[in-house]
């Protein structure tokens, strides 16, 4: 039987729960330093002088490096739009620019000692004015970088030879949404380390996304060829987008290691993370919606303005990703868009578990409620009445997505039907007639996000071993995501090898020639998709050595994919298993050969999965105290691989979207001071804030892969954030309250219920 | 984080801890669960110079019945006071608050002892304690004395121990058959209350204290005396903000402290039997 589409459960958790997990902090390391960075707690300063005599005598100090002792740096653009003027220095030079900006690297024979002579360097700042407020940095007299072309301003995007025209729109509705600015929080930090060998090599431990990037980066700003460096990452405790490149203090540890001539090891602190790590989302969208009074959406523009933190990481350029998803499942005739990125003194954003499509589907599925709202029609359907529709697929929408499949209007009705909708409306006015129960407010999104739109090939190999094993080879690392299982169960499928007989290597260059990262739910489709050809190539050669062994042609020669042995079609009673073929092999008389079928994997495109989150809501009138209650998911992401980890992966993102929805803001204050750098601050969520998540999943196949499977790993995120958003302002809206703002805290419920009564 | 670098020192006695406060004076700290020294500490907030450990102290783990009142030792952990018999029939709304506070590992360390002497407002037992009318039984090179709860509390993290003194025993009276109420507001389970109110109705008396709505755990005497004068629980709850000063934080500011006071008040009140 057949693997594919069956709830095999992760063989890499036993490991992991006992204790026995590969992470970077516990990779012993000979005489290894320890590194910790002193950063900077203004949020903007002029440096004036650094004073590290003291440091540099406190118990067992090594090194104290600033800027200025560096010959390498600065770290490159991500990305060529953004303005050349505002590049990130290594350490900080003249400036700092945010609470958390790297400005000396202490490096002690223990973690203790580096901290404390770190509190012994003394820095003499001239403070200068400080914006945290985005909106206010546009135009503001006071700049954070010299000589960029436009003030505080990195980049502007629009949506080339595209303008919403609103001049036939009977109704239009307008919403500044903020789409609120989180902490990726992952439970292991930026820890990494670096070595280097005799050889003249120099190995880093890294805990990111995929050590072939983080090679690239390191590489070329520390000026060295790339098979100069072997990145690994075994094990990584989560990232979700946040640790994609590495960040500068990681690309330091190569240099320092070599500077003192020793291992060096930087497990950063969690109050240092909260704001070292890139920040997510922190979008202000302005949406414009307009159309008929019979609810036939016909114009929609968006204007968002990006935080982009102290310094253009990923974050800056995320409105690219919103522009691509912009009309989300709708067929809206005339739209526009536009976008400005702007530095701030706060901690530079990046990616977040969807990283610009799930603020774009926020947008609009906002603007869509609002709209439904001002023409007194259910929200349910006035989507309905402007999903694109199946057999309008394949298609390319206004912006540029070339979305492949969708049944955008069968995951509104299966989810209506689970959440018994009309009953929830029903219930919903009796409480609100009943005086004193909680209302309840029904949220809904209809979301289509993009996965694997960046980075379309894939690299996959497999081997034989001796005795009949196999050794598979992907370029795509996992931090949570099950890859030895899924991967596994591709190969089992194809070859009838038995899954604990099929190792997976991941994260080393130098087990794996190339890959790219694990991120934006690109892996089963394109890593998988390499694995299952390269598993397909595998069995072909073998089928020639069993050939040989049957003494027959190649052409008659079958594999039995239950029992992983190979026979003369007709003759099953005469076979020969991959043991077989690999001891024959072994035993040629030229010599040990191998068996190995490497396969890259490229799509012709992304994919484009969809679906319909419904929220449940309860909020306390009195206090303003918002309960997710029901949380019903219908998503549909192709044909499924492995039902148990795909919903592994939508009940995290669910959660994240309630957290976003309902819980988590990075803070400042007016000075730049953050205030949510740790968990007692920043409230993560956990279990007992959330309900038991209703799924219903579909399975709409993609012909753009082998496998016609779609990402779901942040699908959960996209839909659930503004369903949950719509559902308390649906529980409000018979108040007249029209928008809220994430996230929805209780003391911003009651303010608004305040001034509605 | 790494606390600053401190001395280590085990006592093995209350005695042996009460010597040693003598002998390191205000720069030493006592630490028994150190579910709250030692994150402050981690942060650099608190930064003892030495730390006496009594956490292997293991003869004041204890709930006795002594008659007409309970004796809890200090060093009895939360997650023991929520399980224990005797406490859940003579004393029930303690061993109910005590299953609020934090998540199942932090009550499995912190102790009650810990928690009255880290004296923050904030925390769920101290209120509790407040409202149960309770007694704080402290140790010092001069012997034992009594604190009454309304006296103990005295400031922010502040308390009436001596520098030289440890706190020892906890005594409640017992009321099997009280009305009692514990509302506690927050966004997470497993976070400090936003506010709380802890209600424990003995005959025609009731007692009201509130959770962080103040530098200490108070009592609501401004509801208890609109109760005594026969006004009923919606209107003495209207009383619960009176003369509080509540703190600003990211969670709520005084004014939705002062409501959500007025609005677990009444809660409490109700569910008392009010």
């Amino acid at each position: 039987m057949a693997l594919r589409g069956t709830s095999v459960r992760r063989r890499e958790d036993e490991p992991l729960l006992r204790g026995l997990g590969n992470y970077v902090a516990g990779i012993h390391l000979q005489n290894a330093a320890q590194v910790y960075y002193l950063v900077s707690t203004i949020a903007h300063a002029e440096i004036l002088s650094i004073e590290i005599a003291d440091a540099l005598q406190a118990p067992g100090v090594i090194d104290v490096v600033l800027n200025k002792d560096l010959d390498i740096g600065p770290y490159p653009s991500g990305n060529p739009i953004f303005d050349d003027a505002m590049i990130r220095p290594l350490l900080a030079d003249h400036k700092v620019r945010y609470v958390g900006e790297p400005i000396a690297a202490v490096v002690a024979e223990t973690i203790a000692q580096a901290m404390d002579a770190a509190e012994l360097i003394e820095i003499d700042f001239r403070s200068r004015p400080v914006i945290i407020d985005p909106e206010k940095a546009l135009s503001s007299s006071t700049l954070l970088f010299d000589g960029a072309n436009e003030g505080n301003i990195v980049c502007r995007m629009q949506a080339e030879g595209l303008e919403a025209d609103f001049s036939s729109c009977e109704v239009i509705s307008e919403v500044r949404t903020v789409n609120n600015r989180l902490a990726p929080a992952p439970i292991e930090t930026r820890v990494a380390a670096a070595e280097w060998h005799a050889d003249g090599r120099l190995y880093c431990y890294n805990s990111g996304q995929g050590p072939h990037p983080v090679r690239s980066a390191i590489a070329k700003i520390l000026n060295l060829q790339e098979e100069q460096v072997r990145v690994i990452s075994r094990d990584v405790g989560g990232s979700f987008g946040a640790k994609a490149r590495p960040f500068p203090e990681e690309v330091l540890l190569g240099w320092l290691a070599r500077r003192i001539g020793r291992p060096v090891k930087w497990v950063p602190p969690r109050s240092d993370d909260m704001v070292g790590l890139g920040h997510g989302r922190g979008q202000i969208q302005y949406c414009k919606i307009g159309g008929s009074r019979e609810g036939n959406i016909t114009t929609y523009q968006l204007h968002i303005v990006q935080e982009s933190g102290a310094y253009p990481a990923g974050g800056a350029g995320l409105p690219s990703n919103a522009r691509a998803m912009l009309t989300g499942c709708y067929e809206i005739p005339s739209v526009g868009f536009s976008s400005v990125s702007v530095v701030t003194n706060t901690t530079p954003t990046g990616a977040y578990r969807g990283a610009g499509r799930p603020e774009a589907a926020a947008a609009i599925e906002r603007a869509v409620d609002a709209f439904a709202r001002d023409i007194n029609m259910d929200p349910a359907e006035v989507r309905r009445k402007n999903f694109l529709q199946p057999h309008e697929f394949p298609l390319v929408t206004p912006t540029g997505s070339p979305y492949d499949s969708g049944e955008y209007e069968a995951t509104l009705d299966a989810a209506l039907e689970a959440s018994e909708y009309e009953k929830l409306r029903i219930e919903q006015q009796r409480r609100i007639q009943s005086g004193t129960e909680p209302y309840l407010g029904i949220g809904l999104a209809s979301y289509v996000e993009r996965t694997a739109g960046a980075g379309r090939a894939e690299y996959g190999a497999l081997e034989l071993l001796p005795g009949g094993q196999l050794l598979a080879r992907t370029g795509s690392s996992p931090y949570g995501q099950g890859h030895h299982t899924s991967w596994a169960m591709l190969i089992s499928d194809q070859t009838g090898v038995p899954m604990n007989e099929i190792k997976v290597v991941h994260g080393d260059t130098d087990e794996v020639p190339q890959g790219a990262i694990t991120g934006g739910s690109r892996s089963v489709q394109l890593a998988g998709a390499a694995i299952w050809e390269a598993s397909s190539g595998l069995v072909e050669q073998a089928k020639k050595i069993a050939a040989e062994l049957l003494e027959a042609s190649t052409e008659d020669i079958t594999l039995d994919t239950s029992s992983g042995r190979f026979h003369v079609v007709g003759t099953p009673a005469v076979d020969v298993g991959w043991a077989a073929v690999s001891d024959y092999l072994e035993s040629a008389t030229a010599g040990p050969r191998l068996l190995h079928s490497e396969e890259i994997f490229e799509s012709e495109g992304p994919t484009f999965p969809f679906g319909t989150h419904i929220a449940v809501v309860e909020i306390d009138r009195e206090t303003g105290f918002t309960k997710l209650i029901r949380m019903f998911a219908c998503d549909d992401a192709g044909i499924i691989l492995n039902p148990l980890l795909a919903d592994g992966q939508v009940h995290g993102g669910l959660a994240q979207g309630a957290a976003q929805a309902l819980m988590e803001e990075f803070r400042y204050d007016p000075d730049g001071n953050p205030l949510t750098t740790n968990f007692g601050d920043y409230p993560v969520i956990s279990a007992t804030e959330l309900p038991f998540f209703d799924r219903i999943v579909l399975e709409t196949p993609t012909h753009i892969n082998p496998l016609g499977a779609k990402g779901i790993g942040e699908s959960g995120t996209v839909g659930s954030t503004p369903a949950i958003q719509n559902a308390v302002i649906d529980a409000l809206s018979h108040l007249g309250i029209r928008h809220i703002d994430m996230p929805c805290t209780p003391e911003k419920v009651w303010t608004l219920i305040n001034q509605h009564h | 984080m790494i606390p600053a670098a401190f001395d280590y020192v085990r006592a093995h006695s209350a005695q042996e801890a009460i010597s040693l406060l003598s002998e390191y004076g205000d720069e030493a700290k006592l630490l028994a669960g150190g579910h709250s020294l030692l994150p402050m500490m981690k942060l650099r907030l608190a930064v003892p110079t030495v730390l006496i450990d009594i956490g292997r102290v293991d003869d004041l783990s204890y709930v006795r019945d002594q008659g007409d009142h309970l004796a809890i030792g200090a060093l009895t952990k939360h997650g023991f006071l929520e399980t224990n018999a005797l406490l859940n029939s003579e004393c029930p709304i303690l061993a109910h608050v005590a299953s609020k506070v934090g998540d199942p590992q932090v009550r499995h360390r912190g102790t009650i002892g810990g928690s009255l002497a880290h004296s923050d407002s904030a925390s769920d037992l101290p209120a509790a304690v407040l409202a149960l009318g309770g007694t704080i039984v402290a140790q010092g090179p001069n012997g034992v004395r009594e604190i009454s709860s309304t006296d103990f509390f005295t400031g922010y993290f502040e308390s009436s121990l001596a520098e030289d003194e440890m706190l020892t025993e906890i005594r409640v009276p017992k009321s099997p058959g009280a009305n009692w109420n514990y509302q506690k507001f927050n966004r997470r389970a497993q976070d400090w209350a936003i506010v709380g109110v802890a209600a424990v109705r003995v005959g025609n008396s009731t007692n009201v204290s509130l959770v962080n709505m103040g530098s200490t755990p108070i009592r609501a005497e401004a509801v208890e005396a609109a109760l005594k004068a026969g006004v009923n629980a919606e209107e003495a709850a209207l009383h619960a903000a009176d003369d509080t000063e509540p703190p600003t934080d990211l969670n709520a500011s005084p004014e939705y402290r002062a409501h959500l006071a007025r609005v677990l008040t009444k809660r409490a009140l109700q569910a008392s039997g009010l």
